[in-house]
């Protein structure tokens, strides 16, 4: 399948007051079913990129392609039917129930004077059993645990039905294990059709993940390539200033990310 | 195990039954406000009255009674339980739009500029038709100021708005103080001080008319808008990314509570603590679901203005403004509510 979610052609974005540009003739794609790893130091314009595919944004120049349409002729309803977005974080504001939270993954396909169907609902119940949340549906989501509330916002953009998800350091927040048990569904979701871009920290991640790896520099440059040609030991060193070593480990049979020591 | 299967059990339905029940209690509250008072009227003889007004019986019953139950009563019980759905309605979507539990409807300057409107008709020795048309004028007049300074300032988030409103009820507040420090103090500082604090001893059956086409026009709309108040409540990106048109979603929002606001500051003045606690309160019988929490704020609402309107009518010779009751009784209530809700706000 040859089939192109995201063309990004060539867009600019600075913030409104401010004349540095965070992003600066990025161009990208994301082909369905891809995984696009967004790499780059603090501060670089990751986020901002992600923003922008979201259409959270809007790029000073430059178009982004969503499914072949111009992202900056779509409504936010169209937007969010072929992309759903995870934050980094989510800061409760009420006690919601848990179900009731990943139903709002429902606006999109909802009219603005009307709610949910009660087969929406039970869709949530079945994406929440799926991901082994059952037994927290009707809990309230103040008394979930961190790692717990991360796989939520996740349902709720299953729930969204979209072609890409997009998440923001999905990672970030989360402990060892989490961190490696989001990646693997991440990794299980884009084996089941969904295209998904992320923005990580560490390279390693975008390893493990395996598919393709884009970096933001300083400069709010791009590039994106395979894993293979783009994270390389010498660009990683001058990305992250320091010395980094692609390493292939016979005993797990995968290419891993390491730093000598420090 | 056992335990938590059970409260599992209770979440499911307790939003589903809690409405009803409410209702229930409501209903026969109203009963009893109607019977009770310096001039008793037995439940029976006010059902029969009630249910012979509706179907058109002649009348056998005591002509008193009639004249105490539909002219002197009804319209009383009647404009506390549209205030107390109004305000408990409009603070309860304030609160969910604006992602903040201690907002009230009046923040964005809605009963400061009513206050305005009604001094200035006071002051002018208009009559009290004026008086509730000025103030529903003056509460519409502030919130469109307050919304068009983001505007001017070209941001518009939430957090502008909330500023906007700090700026435009400062302003106000000095504009009130002024009125008040020229008028009349034997005759115009009283009534305006008196409407400050909110009444229904002077309720009449026009201005409840008058309001309520709007009023019902507001609610309605709020209530089916209610699923889209949780996801504007969820903050302008996240509610943006699933497809929110934030600006507009929340302008309508505004707009609707406004009138519902403003619409009962015409009926009893200005009556402050009901809608910043009662959703709180909803909060704990119905949960946060504004899909419940929305009709569940408007009947705890009508109960507590019901509640409240009779003792300051049952207590003392003089009748006590509704304010002071819902403020001594509102206070300390808040501080309980926010005892028990410390979880979300920390």
């Amino acid at each position: 399948m040859n089939e192109l979610i995201y063309e990004v052609d060539n867009i600019s974005f600075r913030y409104p007051g401010y004349d540095r540009y965070v992003l600066n003739g990025v161009s990208l794609s994301l082909q369905k079913g891809g995984i696009l790893c967004i790499l780059g130091p603090n501060g670089a314009g990751k986020t901002t990129l992600l923003s922008c595919m979201a259409g959270l944004l809007k790029p000073y120049s430059g178009t982004i392609r969503l499914c072949g349409r111009d992202l900056s002729g779509m409504s936010e309803k169209e937007t969010a039917r072929l992309a759903g977005f995870v934050p980094q974080m989510h800061v409760p504001s009420f006690d919601y129930r848990v179900i009731d939270f990943v139903l709002m993954g429902r606006a999109p396909h909802t009219g603005i004077f009307s709610r949910p169907s009660a087969e929406e609902e039970k869709m949530c119940l079945d994406v929440l059993e799926n991901m082994g949340l059952g037994h927290i549906a009707f809990k309230s989501y103040l008394d979930i645990s961190g790692g717990e509330r991360q796989q939520l916002l996740i349902a709720r953009a299953i729930i969204q039905s979209p072609e890409a998800i997009l998440f923001d350091e999905p990672t970030a927040h989360l402990d060892y294990g989490n961190q490696h048990r989001t990646l693997s569904r991440i990794k299980q979701m884009a084996s089941e059709g969904y295209s998904v871009v992320i923005t990580t920290h560490n390279p390693d991640h975008a390893l493990l993940l395996g598919d393709q790896a884009a970096i933001v520099s300083k400069d709010g440059s791009v590039i994106q390539g395979s894993n293979a040609d783009i994270l390389t030991e010498e660009r990683l060193s001058e990305v992250y200033g320091m010395d980094i070593r692609i390493r292939y480990i016979e005993e797990l049979g995968r290419t891993a990310c390491l730093v000598p020591g420090l | 195990m056992y335990r938590s299967q059970i409260s599992t059990k209770d979440n499911r339905r307790r939003g589903r039954l809690i409405i009803p029940a409410l209702f229930l209690v409501l209903l026969a509250l109203i009963l009893a406000c109607l019977c009770i008072g310096k001039y008793q009227i037995s439940p029976g003889e006010c059902l029969k009255i009630l249910s012979g007004r509706l179907t058109g019986v002649q009348p056998s019953w005591d002509g008193m009674d009639e004249n105490m139950l539909m002219g002197v009563r009804l319209p009383r019980v009647m404009a506390s339980v549209i205030v107390g759905a109004a305000l408990a309605l409009s603070g309860a979507v304030y609160q969910g739009i604006f992602k903040n539990p201690l907002v009230s409807p009046d923040f964005l300057g809605v009963s400061g500029g009513a206050c305005i409107g009604a001094a200035i008709a006071i002051l002018m020795s208009f009559s009290s038709v004026m008086v509730q048309i000025t103030a529903f004028a003056g509460g519409l007049l502030a919130v469109f100021i307050t919304m068009m300074i983001p505007k001017l300032l070209r941001s518009e988030s939430g957090i502008m708005l909330v500023l906007a409103g700090i700026i435009v009820g400062g302003a106000m507040s000095s504009i009130l103080g002024f009125i008040k420090y020229i008028a009349d103090p034997e005759t115009q500082l009283a009534a305006i001080t008196y409407w400050q604090l909110g009444s229904f001893a002077y309720v009449d059956n026009m201005a409840i008319l008058s309001i309520l086409p709007l009023s019902i026009a507001a609610t309605a709309v709020l209530l089916a808008m209610s699923w889209w108040i949780n996801i504007l409540s969820l903050g302008e990106q996240e509610a943006k990314s699933l497809g929110a048109r934030v600006n507009v979603l929340r302008s309508v929002c505004i707009i609707c509570s406004t009138v519902l606001t403003a619409g009962a500051v015409c009926i009893s003045g200005t009556i402050g603590w009901v809608g910043l606690v009662i959703p709180h309160f909803g909060r704990m019988l119905a949960g946060s679901d504004n899909r419940t929490l929305l009709p569940a704020s408007m009947i705890i609402g009508s109960i507590f203005m019901l509640f409240v309107d009779t003792v300051t009518r049952m207590a003392g010779p003089a009748e006590m403004p509704v304010s002071i009751l819902t403020g001594l009784i509102g206070a300390p209530f808040f501080a309980w509510l926010l005892y028990r809700q410390r979880r979300i706000l920390n």
